[in-house]
Parts: structure tokens; C-alpha cells; sequence
């Protein structure tokens, strides 16, 4: 298993000052299954480090719809890692089918 | 009166070593079975080519565990034609979401097809990583503009291979894009209504399912310029299984896979690769060949399953 991690430049200001307020690092999952990102809407605390998981035989990207983050092609099984850093929705989708979209709400 | 599945048609099929050949009566397409013999049944000033689609080296599941194997497969069919096609088409996603080596893979594998030429047009898997980069750097010369469409002349047929995976609009559906059309229009513009015309591009040029984003959002306006034409023949591929209209003079046809069925469209939560033994997967994998015999209204297209 691949594992592709990638970090917002900004982003990482942004942790150096919050670093007191994060605590314990929080992980949350997405999952990319029947052409869908499931849950199609998460929810999560500054600092989180959200892990997708393509369980597709098709390859999905996560690509965010303002070039903030964005993964290469996932293949089966593969997984790509970012981390949240600073507050806000961040909206995304799949380079190969654009029709699957999603959110990460970063509070 | 035995009945049979088309499943089990195809098994038939397989098991006799032939074809399939698509007859059209008012719309409705048929089918029966061709023997090697009556393929190779040629007129003068015929000839014949083969299109092949959605490689997708790089792939590995279930349905297919080594596409670069059902490939060489498909070569080796094409190898034994007799007329020996003219040219081929590949009619796009050669690679399996940009994998790395894919592109070098299948130029490997198709250096051994003894044809004349092949000509390219992209899927989506072989543009999405990069906006379509290594592509166009290994098949974009001689192309218009190094964009990927292009047209030429065969024996008094005009063949035009066009790119509808570089402008995905709204839904991940194809599209063309202005320059295109404009393009396409002008090139068509010279020729007589009785020119043969040949059409083909990766995602299908007709609403197969835009559901799952077997659709060209722009396709009407292209379409609307080969309106006057008394033959044309559009192939396309992406949807991995063959579906065909007719539509005026207009033959719409989708090829097989050489690597993995999709499923029929809607009979499924989602589209892409279906779940199934390789050696189902083998019936419905495969290529096709494509005859032109002057006269004739419309191109013979022979889809033959490696099954």
C-alpha cells in the first residue's frame, strides 16, 4: 500500500501557532467506494489528519476544487493523507469523474 | 423453439471461433454469426481496419489480473486478419489512470501489430494527471495545432479522429470545446455528401448514459455537420461494451475493452470495472474490424470477444 501525504504550505504556519490548542492529533477517515466519497460530508477539528482509501478498481483522485491540496491517481487500496490545519470548507472532487464531489469542514 | 441469452449466444460464438456481425433493419439491430471465411469475403477497393479501446495497462483486478496479456491477445487476433487491416484506431485510455510505464507498455505491445499506421485519440486515463502532457509530447505531432484531433483520406473515405476528454464540462461528461467544432466544421466543409465519413473519439458522441458521463455535452453541434453526409460511421470506446443507433445516416457504435467489461448502463450502483471470473470477463472483452466495400451504405463492423 502507497501512502501519498501532502501539506498545505500555509497550513503549516498555521499549525506552528495553534500547535497548544490541537492537543492530541485526530485522524478521521474518508472512504471512496461506487464512485462515491463516503461521508460525502465530514466534519472535523483543526488539526485533523483526514486519510482517504480508494476501495475502487477504478482510479479516483482527491482534488480540491481550489488547487489548496490534491492527491495523484489512487489506485485500489491506495490512500492519501492531509492534514487540516486551518478552519474552513474545503470543497473537493475527483479529477477523473468530477461528478464525485465532497467537503471536509475544518472548525 | 430453443431461446438463448445473449450471454449464452456469445458462449456459442466463442466456442465456433467467430464473429459477430451488427445488421441494422429500421433501427433495430441484429446480429449473426460470420465465419472467418466470409470476412475475408473482400471486393475491390475494399478494406478493412480495426479499432481497438480502453487498454488500460496498469489495471489489476479482478475481471483482469494482467491486461498487458489480453493485449498481446488482441494483437495476435488482429496479426491473423486476412485482409490485413489498413490501419488501426485506438480509440483511447491506453493507460490505466496514467500509471507509470503504461504509455511505453502498450507502444511496445502495439509495435508488433502489422498494420500500416495506428492512429490515437485520448481517453480520459491517459490525460487526467497532467492535462494531457505525455500524451500529446508522444502522439500529438502531426495532430491540429499538437491538440490531438486530426483528420485524413482513406481510399475516398475521410476518417476524423476527434478529443472530447481535455474540456470536461459540468458532470465529468466529454466535451469538445469551441475550437474543435470550428475546426471540425471546416474540415467537412470541402467535401461532397457523398464522401464515406468516418468519426472517432473516446467518450461516445451520443447520450449512451450521461448519468454515468457516457455523453458528450457539445456532440450536437459536430453531429449537425456530418447531417448531410449519405454514410457516416461514429466509433467511440470508454464504456467498455458494445451498444450501437442509428440515428438518419448516422451509425453510432462502441467498441469492447481489451482489458475489462463495464457494466450495461444502469444495471449497476456505478459504473466501472465489473467484478467477475476472468474467464467470464473474456467474453466480453475483445476488438473490432471494421470493412468498407464500396457501394454499400455503411461500414460492416465485426466485433469478435477473446472468450
Amino acid at each position: 500500500m502507497k501512502i501519498l501525504t501532502g501539506v498545505i504550505l500555509a497550513g503549516v504556519v498555521g499549525a506552528v501557532l495553534t500547535a497548544t490548542h490541537v492537543g492530541a492529533a485526530s485522524t478521521a477517515a474518508v472512504g471512496i467506494q461506487e464512485f462515491k466519497f463516503t461521508p460525502p460530508a465530514l466534519a472535523v477539528p483543526v488539526g485533523t489528519t483526514v486519510t482517504w482509501v480508494n476501495h475502487d478498481e477504478e482510479p479516483h483522485t482527491i482534488t480540491s476544487a481550489t488547487g489548496a491540496f490534491g492527491s495523484t491517481g489512487l489506485s485500489h487500496d491506495d490512500t492519501f493523507a492531509q492534514t487540516f490545519t486551518r478552519p474552513g470548507r474545503y470543497e473537493y472532487f475527483c479529477a477523473l469523474h468530477p461528478r464525485m464531489k465532497a467537503i471536509v469542514i475544518v472548525k | 423453439m430453443d431461446t438463448i441469452d445473449r450471454r449464452g449466444f456469445l458462449e456459442c460464438m466463442a466456442w465456433a471461433g467467430t464473429g459477430l456481425v451488427w445488421v441494422f433493419t429500421g433501427g433495430v439491430p441484429s446480429s449473426r454469426v460470420i465465419s472467418p471465411a466470409a470476412a475475408a469475403d473482400t471486393k475491390l477497393g475494399s478494406f478493412t481496419f480495426v479499432q481497438i479501446s480502453d487498454t488500460h495497462i496498469g489495471f489489476k483486478g479482478q475481471a483482469n489480473g494482467d491486461p498487458t496479456a489480453t493485449l498481446q491477445q488482441v494483437v495476435d487476433r488482429v496479426n491473423a486478419l486476412r485482409p490485413a487491416p489498413a490501419f488501426v484506431l485506438h480509440t483511447g485510455d491506453q493507460t490505466h489512470g496514467q500509471k507509470a510505464g503504461a504509455f511505453d507498455t502498450v507502444a511496445e505491445i502495439l509495435k508488433g501489430v502489422k498494420t500500416e499506421r495506428i492512429f490515437y485519440v485520448p481517453g480520459e486515463h491517459d490525460v487526467f494527471l497532467d492535462g494531457g502532457k505525455d500524451y500529446l509530447d508522444r502522439y500529438g505531432k502531426g495532430t491540429v495545432g499538437g491538440r490531438g484531433w486530426q483528420s485524413f483520406d482513406y481510399e475516398g473515405t475521410h476518417f476524423v479522429g476527434l478529443v472530447n476528454v481535455l474540456k470536461y464540462k459540468g458532470e465529468g461528461i466529454g466535451a469538445l470545446g469551441e475550437d474543435q467544432i470550428e475546426w471540425l466544421e471546416k474540415d467537412l466543409a470541402p467535401l461532397s455528401s457523398s464522401t464515406p465519413v468516418v468519426i472517432f473519439s473516446h467518450v461516445p458522441l451520443w447520450a449512451v448514459y450521461p448519468q454515468w458521463g457516457w455523453a458528450t455535452e457539445d456532440a450536437g453541434r459536430a453531429l449537425g455537420s456530418v447531417k448531410r453526409f449519405g454514410s457516416v460511421t461514429v466509433l467511440n470506446g470508454h464504456i467498455h461494451q458494445v451498444l450501437q443507433k442509428v440515428e438518419g445516416h448516422v451509425n453510432f457504435h462502441t467498441a469492447m475493452s481489451t482489458a475489462f467489461p463495464q457494466p450495461a448502463p444502469g444495471s449497476a450502483p456505478a459504473p466501472g470495472p465489473m467484478k467477475i471470473a476472468e474467464a467470464d470477463a473474456r467474453r466480453l472483452i475483445g476488438v473490432t474490424e471494421v470493412t468498407y466495400v464500396p457501394g454499400q451504405h455503411s461500414l460492416a463492423v465485426v466485433d469478435s470477444t477473446l472468450g
